[in-house]
């Protein structure tokens, strides 16, 4: 199987803890606070919802815990370790091994094939010589992912030729190639129809229930929410727990 | 990784880049087609150079020259030892040419150059550029039988326009010449005496003087000229104008003490340049003033102090064609010991002669500035001037130098632009593809990875690029010639005219080092341009890039 390399040791307990973490954004004149000092933990294998209004900032909160964004003051623990202040270097490998996401907007490469979207954290991953050493397994790995997610007869098709259902699961299957210890997903079912929705949250409940997955669900949607073990709430920039 | 195969997909899903590098293929090609040409004409004006001048030229600073060549030869041989092949000295001397068309004096300024005819060609390409297949083996001042080339000896058997003109020259044509002027000379007495019979002298001319030979030689001197077509030989001869009434060189004598028949003899044999005796019309024939058996005459200055005007007649026997406009028109050749012996570089009391300079010719491989240096070392620099042909040529092989490197500049200029038209379309790219640098961003590619990407894309559009341009300009640059050939039959115009340049095909020389450069610059350019795009890519911001629509 694929070494994952984890950058952080997974002995400590809680997987995940943000700590009174503050974020503004420059906006027009002034300066918006997104983000007024979030307090907010996930515990191993753990499912957390974090719902809230448009413009609450739960996005924002995701992305600073995908260390997309850094947080302006707080902290963002994994494992026990501080990851917000890292190097570029380090925080783009630990984005690249220990944590998948998924959009709302699927956010797939069109270029690429189902397979080869599936494939391009490991071909982040890995360099030109590395590559050729892991293609095989990476390939059987991610084929296995997308069979698991009945795409098995869709593998060279092109983003375009696929539904929106068909889409976010090939952006689930390629959030979980790299085996990452969290998933974050941003309203994943946004863009779906009820029915589609409902299949992709049925498999991340899946994921959560028998690999022990540690998922983070962003949605507005009180019903999606549900689907989780704990629910936060977001209202303007704190949390409220439920 | 995925720098490579993104690249790679960006690449096959956006040929519209492709349009962006037809400008560098068309600024490579031009460049290495402009190069190929230029680096053949300027290799052909070189040869030419220096088939006209020796490799190293021996000479004195004074017009008057140095005496004893014979001497100094040995002194140059002792010094230059092996690497001397041959040499040959010879007599240089500004002068004035004259000779007569259709009743008109033309006068030219030349440089009048004496050289020994045995061993001048073996110093240079002289005897290439003569127009009798004899003289070209081996240079005779006498005057041939006729056999002139009809047809440019140096075109490589390239359809060009014929000289008719030359098929009589030679003794044929100076034997009809002679007899012609006898019977317009024996007309005029006729008149003449008729006139002074009736007692009406209208030119109070005095008592006609019988025609004798010493009358024959001087109007062989001053006769007219025979114009390409040949029309002057059929002309009936009241359209020959009669001798000029006041003829300054009336004074010259053939050889004294010795009747002289023009018909049979000829005084001292020339080698003019073709471009003194000929002029090509618009169509590109080659018109003739002078042909090898006609007299011209030659005014130069005596060695004495001061200089005293000489007058002598001499005969045309060839012409000399380097092709160089500047020699053709300027270079007469005569025989050594008559120049000298004409302007009074024989010291009466020693007998020895002095010439002006002494051409060298280097054995093959010959370090010329080495043996340039050697020689000069030899030699008092205050009576000695020693200096290669290029030395020579300097000021000319440094513009042209010049002119390519201009050139170059400027159609690197069209590359650069070409970068500029990358650059707009890269950045195009870059914001096509914003949302895709957040993904990969969130899967965590590295800031260098992304603009690895737009590098990798930029680098391969300029070899795609100067690829194609090589192989655009190398074609053009190997069938130039039959493109030429294409283009005039197309257009009906002729677009590389020899009689302008000289050449009858266009040269190239392909320079692997020269378009080592163009495409390495070309391709530096592509990267360069991409650089700015790659960098943008790189800062933005993986939430912002999310976000983009």
């Amino acid at each position: 199987m694929i070494d994952t390399n984890r950058e952080i040791d997974p002995s400590g307990t809680p997987l995940l803890q943000v700590r009174s973490v503050r974020k503004a954004y420059r906006s027009g004149g002034g300066m918006l606070e997104v983000l007024r000092g979030v307090d907010f933990e996930v515990e191993p294998a753990g499912f957390v919802s974090v719902i809230g209004q448009s413009g609450s900032g739960k996005s924002t909160l995701l992305h600073l815990m995908g260390l997309l964004d850094a947080p302006d003051s707080g902290e963002v623990h994994l494992a026990g370790t501080r990851i917000d202040n890292l190097p570029t270097a380090r925080r783009d490998r630990l984005r690249n091994t220990d944590i998948g996401m998924v959009f709302q907007a699927y956010h797939l490469l069109p270029e690429l094939s189902a397979l080869e979207n599936v494939l391009s954290p490991l071909l982040v991953r890995f360099s030109i010589a590395d590559w050729f050493r892991h293609k095989a397994d990476a390939r059987r790995r991610a084929e296995s992912l997308l069979e698991r997610f009945g795409l098995g007869g869709r593998l060279h098709h092109k983003p375009r030729q696929l539904s929106g259902g068909e889409m976010q699961r090939v952006a689930i299957a390629r959030a979980l190639v790299g085996q990452p210890r969290l998933l974050l997903a941003d309203e994943p079912t946004g863009n779906l129809d009820e029915a589609s929705g409902a299949g992709i949250l049925e498999a991340l409940c899946e994921l959560n229930r028998s690999d022990g997955l540690s998922i983070v669900l962003v949605t507005h949607d009180q019903s999606i929410a549900r689907r989780a073990d704990r629910i936060v709430r977001l209202v303007a920039g704190r949390v409220e727990n439920v | 990784m995925y720098t490579l195969l993104l690249c790679w997909r960006y690449l096959r899903t956006r040929w519209i880049a492709l349009a962006s590098v037809i400008s560098v293929t068309l600024g490579v090609a031009t460049m290495i087609v402009v190069n190929a040409v230029m680096a053949g004409f300027a290799h052909e004006m070189q040869s030419r150079i220096h088939g006209i001048l020796s490799d190293l030229v021996f000479e004195s600073h004074s017009l008057s020259g140095f005496q004893d060549p014979a001497w100094h030869m040995e002194e140059i041989r002792r010094a230059g030892g092996d690497d001397i092949e041959g040499m040959t000295p010879t007599a240089a001397v500004p002068a004035m040419l004259n000779f007569q068309v259709r009743g008109q004096w033309v006068t030219r300024q030349i440089m009048l150059i004496g050289i020994d005819e045995k061993t001048h060609a073996q110093v240079s390409d002289f005897g290439r550029y003569l127009q009798h297949p004899d003289n070209r083996r081996q240079l005779s001042f006498d005057l041939r039988d006729g056999g002139y080339d009809t047809i440019d000896s140096q075109t490589d058997g390239q359809q060009v326009a014929t000289r008719p003109a030359l098929e009589g020259a030679g003794w044929p044509h100076r034997r009809m010449r002679v007899e012609r002027e006898r019977a317009w000379r024996q007309r005029q007495a006729e008149l003449q005496a008729g006139e002074q019979a009736g007692g009406v002298d209208p030119r109070g001319s005095g008592p006609v003087r019988p025609v004798d030979h010493q009358v024959d030689a001087v109007l062989a001197a001053t006769s007219p000229a025979v114009t390409a077509d040949g029309d002057a030989n059929t002309a009936p001869p009241g359209e020959l104008p009669p001798t000029a009434p006041v003829d300054p060189f009336r004074a010259a004598k053939p050889e004294e003490g010795r009747s002289f028949d023009p018909a049979k003899e000829q005084f001292t044999g020339i080698v003019p340049g073709i471009g003194l005796a000929s002029f090509r019309d618009s169509e590109g024939i080659d018109r003739f003033l002078v042909l090898p058996g006609d007299d011209v005459k030659i005014t130069f200055p005596t060695a004495a102090t001061p200089p005293k005007a000489v007058t002598d007649t001499y005969t045309v026997v060839d012409f000399y064609e380097s092709k160089m406009s500047e020699y053709d028109s300027n270079f007469v050749f005569v025989p050594i010991e008559q120049l000298e012996k004409a302007r009074g570089m024989i010291d009466p009391q020693t007998g020895l002669a002095s010439v002006n300079s002494i051409q060298i010719k280097l054995r093959p491989g010959a370090d010329l500035e080495e043996v340039r240096d050697r020689l000069r070392e030899s030699f008092p620099a205050d009576m000695y001037a020693v200096s290669s042909w290029k030395d020579k040529q300097g000021p000319l092989l440094s513009a042209v130098d010049m002119e390519m490197a201009v050139l170059n500049i400027l159609l690197f200029m069209i590359v650069a632009v070409a970068g500029f038209g990358i650059l707009a379309i890269f950045f195009m790219i870059v914001v096509e593809k914003t949302r895709d640098i957040g993904i990969l961003k969130s899967l965590g590619a590295s800031s260098s990875g992304v603009a690895g990407i737009f590098l990798g894309y930029g680098l391969f559009l300029g070899l795609v690029g100067a690829g194609a341009g090589l192989a655009l300009g190398l074609g053009i640059t190997w069938n130039i010639n039959r493109i030429r050939v294409l283009v005039e039959w197309c257009t009906g115009e002729r677009v590389f005219d020899p009689s302008i340049y000289y050449f009858f095909r266009i040269p190239t020389i392909v320079d692997p080092w020269t378009i080592a450069w163009i495409i390495a610059g070309a391709v530096g350019i592509a990267v360069a341009a991409s650089v700015l795009p790659a960098l943008r890519a790189a800062r933005l911001h993986p939430v912002e890039a999310l976000r983009h629509d």
